[in-house]
């Protein structure tokens, strides 16, 4: 008889008064017990419903019953055979809007905590440190990725899984894309991601740091190199501006650069770590997202006493994750919405000193399907703060698309794929993840690696005929 | 690991060094930079390749001394490797076959000025050159300029060598002398930049600067690199870093470079050498 409690079993989280000062992981994660008893609330649908919800299909019910049997080592060979990186999916994925939203319990009550076991499954063989890298036979065939974050990797491993011989190219100096230098460690500790991208590299893939691809060597020269096909998976890495008057001023971050300074070079940890960030006593965040509420509860880590998510539209539209939204009002975020920047102000040393807002309200359905906001008259007002922090997206980093002659991409910078198989209008150069879709997640960049691996796999056999 | 393959100080608070980094130097051209961490616990600093050697793989840089990340690197020998060395980043200058250019370097603003001079001069340009420096011993690659120009000129703050006082008094002169220039080709620090184009300016004479703002990753992942140029936004890593000078927010630049000027102060543990200087 399934556990009927409406509820999810509670997971231990820092509390945040405490976790305002450091940068700790926020959840704490289940214990072994906690997780075998949360695992017996699923209904073990014949249906799977959750599992439609999941863009790389894995397969729930069964890893939760192996979870609820206390086999872990089963539940978590059951995951990683579809997804490659369970720890981080666990914590970071949409699960509101994916597999826990699709789940049967959800219309009665909470959902089954589909993330938080697979967080645990993950964790807990992790923290045993058994596991075994496969002896894997080559075929000899090379084939090179593009970008070290969720996608490439994951591209990678199924394609070493398979013998290929692959060779990751990636510009910065560490591992992880997004993962390592836009979420912040209170979300996903890098120790973790270190390890799950360990485990890729276990696979026999090969890693070469410091390479711009585009710039230190071209897609069409890793032809003539020998790779007999190409992944980018170079993500959605350039910021958006809103051309507002005082956007240069001292004091205005983007999000990338506010959190790669906190995240890549551990500014937090200034000056232990030579590389500063600036934080005044009060900051504002323009946007709603993930990358926003991230650059929120950061600027509260730092030690800004007064931070602002300023979100042009309502609560209800705000697109980041529900458990993010909910961890930043705890930590005490203020959020402005329906207001939005016009203007930022500085002295005459050129520091910010403040934002220039207006109020909004909401019309008609926009084609997102978002009610339009639009501005309310006379409402301008400043808010006085020392720090800015624009967060209201990322397109495609235009290097690649700019040195690779025959690939197609749209207005906006999106590298065109036919979808079914992620190739790009160039023959044997696939593509997928946020280079594609813009900024979207890291399951569906894993997925657009995952299909992609599998493409390139059926082309290159039919190549060797 | 990049291998430092040789090594040597140009003055008290200069050296070159030359490393082994093939990616690099199979594809970099004059104007063009790197990003290299000195060790795992250095910052990510662009600097200019000075010159590179496509056979034996290797990149020339030349770097002062300024601060903490600068200091590290000074006190690796022949033999040791920097952790990351990236690139090339930002994009190549676009030299033009003019009639006359002059050259203009302040302190080690002569070393990414060198490549492009040189490339100049092999593409039978003719170039006068000015450099710039505190004293006699701050002026660098001197030799290796008086190859390749027609008349080369120095200005020292001390009048330790040349003329005493700075590299514009020198470009001054050179107009009021009636001299022509198709283009000048001004790098150093900012200050000594917005100086040359505050006599190039009213003058229309073309002029290209070599911007350098804080930068992190500089692939234009961070926008931190931010510079306003004939009012639109660009991000010097990419973008540049040459930029046509009559069009460069000085001030702005001076500005944003200034950021961090505490920061940077907290952890120069105890180091002589101070800022740029022409
Ligand atoms: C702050 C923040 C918070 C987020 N929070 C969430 C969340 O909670 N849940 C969620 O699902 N998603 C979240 N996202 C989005 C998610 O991280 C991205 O959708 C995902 O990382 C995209 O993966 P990717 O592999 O396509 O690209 P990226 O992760 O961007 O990786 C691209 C990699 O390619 C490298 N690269 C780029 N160009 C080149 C080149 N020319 N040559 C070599 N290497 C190159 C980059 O350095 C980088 O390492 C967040 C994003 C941000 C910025
Ligand atoms: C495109 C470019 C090319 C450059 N080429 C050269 C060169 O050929 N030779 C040379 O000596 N210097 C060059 N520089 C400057 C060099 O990067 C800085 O001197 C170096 O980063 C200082 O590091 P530090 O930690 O030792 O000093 P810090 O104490 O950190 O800083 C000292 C000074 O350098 C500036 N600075 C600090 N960090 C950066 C950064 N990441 N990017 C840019 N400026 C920074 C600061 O504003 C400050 O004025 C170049 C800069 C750029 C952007
Ligand atoms: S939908 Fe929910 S209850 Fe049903 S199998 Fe999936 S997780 Fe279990
Ligand atoms: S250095 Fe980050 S965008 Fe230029």
């Amino acid at each position: 008889m399934p556990n009927m409690s409406p509820k999810k079993v509670q997971i231990p989280e820092q509390d945040p008064q405490i976790r305002r000062k450091n940068f700790d992981e926020v959840a704490l994660g289940y214990t072994l017990e906690q997780a075998m008893e949360e695992a017996t609330r699923c209904l073990q649908c014949k249906t799977k419903p959750c599992v439609d919800g999941c863009p790389v299909n894995v397969p729930i019910p069964e890893f939760i019953k192996a979870v609820e049997d206390g086999n872990i080592d089963e539940a978590y060979s059951i995951i990683t055979k579809e997804n490659a990186l369970p720890a981080i999916c666990g914590r970071v994925c949409p699960q509101e809007s994916q597999c826990e939203g699709r789940c049967v319990r959800a219309k009665k009550g909470e959902s089954v905590g589909i993330g938080r076991l697979e967080r645990f499954v993950a964790d807990y063989i992790m923290s045993k440190g058994n596991i075994e890298p496969k002896n894997i036979e080559k075929n000899g065939i090379k084939v090179a990725v593009v970008g070290a974050g969720p996608a490439g990797l994951t591209c990678a491993g199924e394609l070493a899984k398979k013998g290929y011989e692959v060779t990751v190219f990636e510009a910065l100096h560490e591992l992880g894309g997004v993962l390592l230098y836009g979420i912040p460690e209170f979300r996903l500790p890098k120790s973790l991601v270190a390890k799950e991208v360990q485990s890729i590299i276990d696979m026999g893939v090969e890693i070469n740091k410091n390479v711009i691809v585009g710039r230190s060597i071209t897609v069409d020269e890793l032809f003539e190199e020998g790779y007999k096909a190409i992944f980018v998976g170079s993500g959605a890495g350039l910021p958006k501006f809103m051309n507002l008057e005082g956007e240069n001023l001292n004091g205005v971050y983007s999000a990338n650069e506010f959190l790669t300074r906190v995240n890549l070079m551990k500014a937090y940890d200034f000056p232990n770590n030579p590389t500063p960030v600036k934080t005044g006593k009060r900051v504002a965040v323009v946007g709603g997202g993930n990358v926003a509420m991230d650059a929120a509860r950061t600027a509260v880590r730092l030690g800004a006493e007064e931070v602002y998510i300023v979100y042009r539209r309502g609560e209800e539209e705000l697109p980041a994750r529900l458990e993010e939204i909910h961890h930043a009002k705890e930590e005490g975020v203020i959020f402005k919405l329906l207001n939005n920047p016009t203007k930022i102000i500085g002295d005459e040393k050129g520091w910010v000193t403040g934002m220039e807002c207006v109020q909004m309200e909401l019309g008609e359905p926009d084609d997102s399907g978002r009610r339009r906001p639009r501005v309310k008259e006379n409402s301008e007002f400043i808010l006085p703060v020392e720090t800015v922090v624009i967060a209201i997206g990322q397109s495609p980093n235009p290097l690649i698309r700019q040195t690779t002659p025959g690939l197609s991409v749209e207005s906006w910078g999106g590298i065109i794929v036919q979808e079914e198989t992620m190739e790009t209008s160039k023959e044997y150069v696939y593509a997928g993840g946020d280079a594609v879709t813009g900024a979207a997640t890291v399951i569906l960049a894993m997925g657009a690696g995952k299909t992609a691996a599998e493409a390139i796999h059926k082309k290159v056999l039919e190549l060797q005929g | 690991m990049y291998k430092i393959v040789d090594k040597k100080q140009l003055n008290e608070a200069v050296e070159l060094m030359v490393i082994k980094a093939p990616y690099v130097a199979r594809k970099c051209e004059p104007g063009q930079f790197i990003i290299l961490r000195a060790d795992n616990n250095s910052e990510r600093i662009p600097l200019t390749i000075a010159d590179y050697n496509r056979e034996e793989e290797t990149v020339t840089i030349i770097y002062q001394v300024v601060g903490y990340s600068t200091k590290v690197l000074y006190e690796k020998q022949v033999g040791d490797s920097v952790v990351d060395f990236v690139g090339p980043l930002g994009k190549p200058t676009e030299l033009k076959k003019h009639k006359k250019v002059l050259g203009i370097g302040g302190g080690v603003g002569a070393a990414p000025l060198y490549p492009q001079i040189r490339k100049l001069h092999e593409m039978g340009v003719e170039v006068d050159v000015i450099l710039g420096g505190r004293s006699d011993e701050y002026i660098i690659l001197e030799e290796e300029f008086k190859a390749v120009t027609k008349n080369l000129y120095f200005a020292t703050n001390d009048g330790s060598k040349g003329k005493e006082g700075f590299v514009t008094d020198i470009l001054n002169e050179l107009i009021a002398n009636g001299e022509e220039y198709d283009e000048v080709i001004a790098i150093g620090p900012l200050v000594m930049m917005k100086a040359v184009v505050g006599i190039t300016k009213p003058l229309n004479i073309q002029t290209a600067v070599s911007l350098n703002p804080v930068m992190i990753d500089g692939t234009g992942m961070c926008g931190g690199c931010r510079v306003t140029v004939g009012n639109e936004i660009k991000f010097a890593c990419v973008d540049g870093p040459d930029f046509d000078g009559l069009l460069v927010d000085f001030d702005e630049c001076l500005r944003r470079q200034n950021m961090y000027k505490e920061e940077e102060h907290s952890c120069r543990i105890g180091l002589e050498g101070g800022q740029n200087n022409a």
